[in-house]
């Protein structure tokens, strides 16, 4: 049994690593918070860690794009230790923020092992406005950060996150699997009336894996779904069990994810 | 030769949906055929051809855009074509991206006459005139920041596109120093300096100094000892520091018998107060002398609170104002002690109705067109949508409120919740103390010509002479990497003693607040890096240009700090030093251009002392008809702007980033906004903090002390409301206020804060930081160029700061499940004066709210003893769910505790502790001291044995079906209404915000 190493990166306005190294810790892991200019100097090296993860929040204000600047940054200076970072057995999760990056940067969902190229993109959502509600999630097996999720509700916070795929490529994505997540409704759209799809995401599509299934990027956001006062039922459920005489949970369903990728590894 | 990078959308463009959908909202409906957007990327810098490729197909995305170089794209049907873009010295954060994203591209450096600048070009089909698209633009661009271009189809072809602009910053003359002639000024040229500015060379005035004819003879009187002149460095400088905005005089100088302030007596003197009756279980950490005030959060951790108003910038430019606002408070955070984070945003946002079109000027002959309402609120949350999101601080608990005065000035408060540890790095973390011989340090974004006279220009009503340069726009990303490296690295290796924000004043306040602590300073102007050649000394002495802290650093720590902050990209110069010469020395290129004695800077303002009165106004009690069936009124209540659901602020604010959300804002399966938040501001502790926040400005048309009174214990009562212990609650007062030379203002402001005084005792909840605003007036014109003064209602915000030890013991305000038990708690009694159902009758009997007199009074003993009684409840977590009882009354209460769980509930207030004769007045009381809960019936024994002594009662059931009836005092049905209407009405108000 090893404990694996998770590289959380920061920088530029990424601003989830705190709670998204939490999430790893929670889960068993041992991770880092490492500034973007540390693996470009070398001061800290990306080859000493098996997960790498783009965490959430606004790289360069999502200015130029969202996703664009980071990915900008790490093609123009850090793209061979990436490529092969991402050759090898190790995992690779983008949030949010890090989805968008990955997308720009090629690494998801790149068909034929394409990586580099970009295939999809992730556009501004149908209501031109930044959104912050939960979403529920039916979950396809390939990627094993997702593996024994079939569902799961999280929220999700963004302003960029319709998925667009040229039809030629959506149909490769299907084909192959590669939709690791998809909107559907479930408790929490029928909970607070909502519709299934925040964003008019493409066939749904929340989440993207690689062929190899190890990287997976997603615009939820599991580590804000760790604890069981996350869910925005948290009370009701609680006045629910408590009356009949069960005790709270302790978790919530998106800690399962940093525990896949734990377990990967064991 | 600068080129044209533009960036064309391939695939529908949401962004382009939108703008369609607001321009036909303009009353355009029908009349668009197409809209699209390019945005453009102006390169001035003479780059390869096949270089500026390479830029484009960076900056755009390869599979949903396109990119052309010198090549105008448009598309092939359009009638118009409308070009925004920055004018020169502006932030323009699109660009600075794109110039880093090239430089790291092309491995360049781009010199400094070269640059990147964004526009964006808005293409238009359909059948309009000039004037229609004139009308368009003018809501696209603020012309205060921006400049717009409109050209018709023919013209753009003829002119083979839009044509390159590049808006880079010239200033003419080489700066200088000038010296003030003060020594030889009469009275009314001293008047003249300090009401108008600084004359230039070519008679105009520089911008207010907002000095008064006292301060500026104490300034003469100083001068002449001195034997000289100020410079206007100097002159600048005491003015920023002397600001009403930084000193706070109304607060600060005696008011009738009350010789030490107001502040001393009601606000700090309440506190100490507090602080000795709690002994030992005295929460206050460090209060009223930092950026923010902190309490105890836990043995390993302080929780910090500060809210600030931006709001004579939020009516010029509601955008820059509000994001600068946010993004500035948020430095109060960071500022506090060696630095502490940003955990939770705050806001408060007072309008007027934004359908009301009515326009209003600065200037005479109907000139200078204000923005109108809508425009303006849109602005402001799109200003703190932008600061919050991209800073990844939550946002959470919001307030609006609405009424007509607040036409002239919007009034924005946004504040920061911070946390920090009690130690780092072996110091103990709030205190802090810059040393003689530390270098001064400047950190974060370059000084420009924006945000000149921000200061002086708050402390002065709004009127044609209000400077343009006072606004800002707010860069969050340059802050958040200033942040992280001062947070999360620099402060905990003790690399600096001392820190402080550059907000207010600029470098000549945080300097020399900084050089209080060492006892003097000295500075050498012109190594303060700035953004563009040709600033005046005085200007980089007093610019507010955004995201800057300055630190003091021990010169063996500034290698190490100078190569860290290096790494993270985060500009730091030093500009000088910290002394002990008792002295505020600066230089500019070898010359002393200021050479003041600290005692004189801080302490030399003369006192003052202000005389007040306070009228009593009787006002028309109006008559009511007395309704049988009030279900229509309740649905009309429900939607009222005061009451409706604005989901549609939170829900664009990130209210989960962090990690810590408990209770969040909007609330239940209704998704109703609540009145309070819960968050976990330590991941791995079960410890909460509850925050919350409340104002009632139409009561001050009755009394001030009450209204006060009322915000206070409202404040309180929505935090008890989720969990909050009185034992562990601290305060927060933000004053609004108006016409400060008027006595009867100072006689309503001197009430309210004696409220503030009598409440915090009774309440035991110490105030811990504060902020004043007293300028809130408009000086200008109506529609028909008739000249008006509006003031805002005196509007005194209270926040709440409260800790709690197990989050799962907090409680949400929607109905949980069928057949659980509704109480009211508290007494209702015939209070409609200044309530929102007087508001509305009024409006729509005679086209005005009415007022009545009966304004709600507290009586803090009762209502302590009461939300003693259910904080104990709550933590024995007997009580299911939680509704304060306050805008609107107990019928708007119960609603939103129905419409949150999506259950019925049948009411019947025949036996509810009450004191009114009528059925409307039970239902829209807003007496104080309040809460509806929903309790489970095994519960109902232990739950009434804590309320034992306590007004309350059970008024009715929650039910499963979706009906929702209310009997009045007589037992007749009142309310018949169901929770689908009542959603509607609740939710209907601002559809398509």
């Amino acid at each position: 049994m090893t404990t694996p190493k998770a590289l959380v990166l920061t920088g530029y306005g990424i601003n989830c690593s705190r709670e998204t190294q939490f999430a790893f810790t929670q889960a068993g892991a041992q991770a880092d918070i490492v500034h973007i200019n540390d693996l470009i100097d070398g001061q800290r090296r990306l080859e000493n860690y098996q997960i790498l993860t783009f965490s959430g929040g606004f790289s360069y204000g999502d200015d130029t794009g969202s996703g664009n600047g980071l990915a900008n940054r790490i093609r123009n200076n850090l793209w061979e230790k990436v490529a092969e970072f991402v050759e090898k057995d190790h995992l690779v999760l983008g949030i949010c923020n890090g989805f968008q990056a990955l997308v720009r940067l090629g690494l998801l969902p790149a068909v034929n092992k394409n990586y580099g190229t970009q295939q999809v993109s992730l556009l501004h959502n149908d209501g031109a406005q930044y959104l912050d509600r939960w979403v529920d999630l039916e979950c396809s097996q390939i990627s094993p950060w997702l593996k024994g999720v079939d569902r799961m509700s999280l929220p999700i916070a963004h302003g960029e996150g319709k998925l667009y795929a040229p039809p030629e490529v959506l149909e490769q994505l299907q084909q192959r699997d590669l939709i690791a997540a998809r909107y559907v409704s479930g408790t929490m759209c029928v909970y607070q009336h909502l519709p299934a799809n925040p964003n008019g995401s493409l066939d749904d599509i929340a989440a993207l894996s690689d062929e190899s299934g190890r990287i997976l990027g997603m615009m939820p956001h599991p580590e804000r779904a760790i604890a069981f006062t996350h869910l925005p039922h948290w009370s009701l459920i609680k006045e629910i069990v408590k009356r009949i005489g069960a005790s709270v949970p302790k978790t919530c369903l998106g800690l399962q994810i940093f525990e896949n990728g734990v377990k990967y590894f064991k | 030769m600068a080129t044209r990078i533009e960036i064309t959308p391939t695939v529908e463009d949401a962004r382009a949906r939108m703008r369609k959908r607001q321009i036909e909202g303009m009353g355009f409906d029908g009349k668009i055929q197409g809209v699209q957007l390019v945005d453009v990327y102006t390169v001035d810098a003479p780059l390869e051809r096949n270089d500026l490729q390479r830029v484009g197909s960076m900056l755009a995305d390869t599979i949903t855009e396109s990119a052309s170089v010198d090549t105008p794209q448009a598309p092939e049907k359009f009638d118009w074509a409308i070009e925004v873009g920055f004018h020169p010295g502006v932030t323009d954060n699109v660009a600075t991206t794109a110039r880093e994203g090239l430089e790291d591209l092309l491995k360049t450096k781009l010199q400094p006459d070269q640059g990147v600048y964004s526009s964006q070009v808005t293409f238009l089909q359909g059948d309009l005139s000039q004037a229609d698209v004139e009308k368009i633009a003018s809501t696209m661009a603020n012309p205060l920041i921006q400049r717009t271009a409109i050209k018709s189809f023919d013209v753009f072809r003829r002119d083979q596109g839009m044509g390159v602009v590049v808006p880079q910053v010239r200033l003419g003359l080489e700066p200088s120093v000038d010296t003030v002639d003060i020594l030889q000024a009469d009275d009314a040229a001293l008047a003249l300096i300090g009401k108008k500015g600084i004359a230039n060379v070519d008679g105009t005035r520089r911008g207010p100094l907002a000095l008064d004819l006292k301060y500026m003879q104490a300034i003469q009187a100083h001068f002449r000892k001195l034997g000289r002149n100020p410079t206007d460095v100097e002159l600048e400088s005491v003015a920023q520091t002397w600001s009403e905005h930084c000193k706070h005089t109304i607060f600060a100088d005696p008011l009738d018998d009350i010789t030490e302030g107001l502040f001393k007596r009601y606000i700090r003197g309440a506190t100490e107060q507090i602080r000795r009756a709690k002994g030992t279980k005295d929460f206050c950490v460090s209060v009223f002398k930092d950026n923010s005030g902190a309490i105890a959060f836990d043995d390993q951790w302080l929780v910090t609170d500060k809210v600030e108003t931006h709001n004579s910038p939020s009516a010029l430019d509601p955008f820059g104002g509000a994001i600068t606002g946010i993004v500035g408070v948020n430095r109060d955070t960071i500022g506090f002690g060696l630095g502490a984070r940003p955990v939770i945003n705050r806001y408060a946002f007072c309008f007027a109705d934004p359908k009301d079109t009515d326009p209003l000027y600065k200037g005479e002959g109907r000139t200078q067109q204000m923005l109108p309402p809508r425009r303006i609120m849109e602005g402001v949350i799109r200003g703190v949508n932008v600061g919050g999101n991209c800073s990844g601080i939550p946002t959470h608990p919001g307030s609006l409120f609405f009424d007509q005065r607040y036409e002239g000035k919007p009034l924005v408060f946004v504040g920061t919740v911070g946390i920090i540890p009690r130690e780092t790095a072996g110091r103990l973390s709030h205190e802090k103390q810059a040393q003689s011989s530390d270098y001064i340090v400047m950190i974060g974004g370059r000084v420009g010509k924006d945000g000149i006279h921000g200061a002086t220009f708050s402390s002065e009503a709004m009127d044609a002479g209000s400077p343009a340069t006072a606004v800002q726009i707010g860069d969050p990303i340059t802050q958040k990497k200033l942040s992280d490296a001062l947070i999360d690295e620099a402060r905990d290796l003790g690399l600096y003693t001392s820190l402080t924000d550059n907000g207010a004043g600029g470098l000549s306040c945080s300097v020399a607040e900084m050089a209080q602590e060492a006892g003097g300073c000295h500075v050498d102007l012109e190594k303060v890096p700035v953004k563009y050649q040709g600033l005046a000394p005085w200007e980089i002495w007093i610019s507010e240009s955004q995201e800057r802290m300055t630190l003091s650093v021990p010169k063996e720590n500034w290698g190490r700090l100078q190569e860290l902050l290096q790494r993270r990209r985060v500009e730091a110069t030093v500009i000088g030093e910290f002394t002990n010469s008792g002295k505020c020395v600066v230089e500019y290129k070898g010359k002393t251009v200021m050479d003041m004695e600290m005692e004189f800077l801080h302490h030399g303002l003369p006192q003052r002392p202000m005389q007040s009165t306070y009228k009593r106004v009787v006002h028309e009690e109006p008559s009511l008809p007395d309704l049988e069936d009030l279900t229509q009124t309740f649905h009309q209540m429900l939607g009222r702007l005061n009451i409706a659901s604005f989901a549609f602020i939170a829900q664009q604010y990130d209210h989960e980033v962090q990690g810590g959300s408990v209770i969040k804002p909007l609330q239940g399966r209704g998704r109703v906004n609540g009145d309070a938040t819960v968050t976990r501001p330590v991941l791995d502790s079960q410890k909460g903090v509850v925050v919350s926040q409340a104002m009632n400005p139409s009561y001050s048309d009755i009394h001030t002390y009450h209204m006060a009174a009322s915000a206070i214990d409202t404040a309180i009562r929505n935090a008890i409301a989720v969990g909050a212990d009185l034992e562990h609650l601290a305060l927060l007062d933000n004053f609004c206020w108006c016409s400060p030379d008027d006595p009867e203002r100072l006689g309503q402001l001197k009430e309210a804060a004696r409220a503030c005084h009598d409440y915090a005792i009774a309440f035991g909840t110490p105030w811990i930081s504060g902020k004043d605003s007293m300028h809130n007036d408009f000086k200008g014109y109506d529609k028909d160029g008739k000249p008006v003064k509006i003031s805002v209602p005196p509007t005194l915000l209270v926040s709440s700061l409260g800790v709690i030890d197990n989050v799962q013991n907090a409680v949400s305000l929607d109905a949980k499940i069928e057949g659980d038990l509704v109480y009211v708690l508290g007494q209702t009694y015939q209070e409609l004066g200044g309530s929102e159902y007087y508001a509305m009758i009024g409006e729509q009997e005679r086209g005005k709210g009415y007022l009545g007199n009966a304004v709600p009074q507290v009586d803090a003993h009762r209502n302590k003893t009461l939300y003693n009684a259910l904080t104990d409840c709550i933590k024995e977590g007997l009580v299911a769910s939680a509704q304060s009882v306050h805008r609107g009354g107990l019928a708007v209460a119960l609603a939103k505790t129905a419409i949150g769980g999506k259950l019925g509930m049948e009411i019947d207030l025949e036996q509810f502790p009450s004191q009114v004769s009528r059925d409307d007045f039970a239902l829209f009381s807003e007496s104080q001291g309040r809460l509806v809960v929903t309790v489970a019936p095994q519960y109902k024994e232990q739950f009434e044995q804590h309320m034992q002594g306590n007004a309350f009662a059970a008024i009715g059931k929650v039910t499963g079906d979706a009906i929702f009836r209310i009997r009045g005092i007589t037992g007749k049905t009142i309310v018949d209404a169901n929770i689908k209407t009542m959603e509607h009405a609740y939710t209907e108000t601002f559809r398509g915000y």
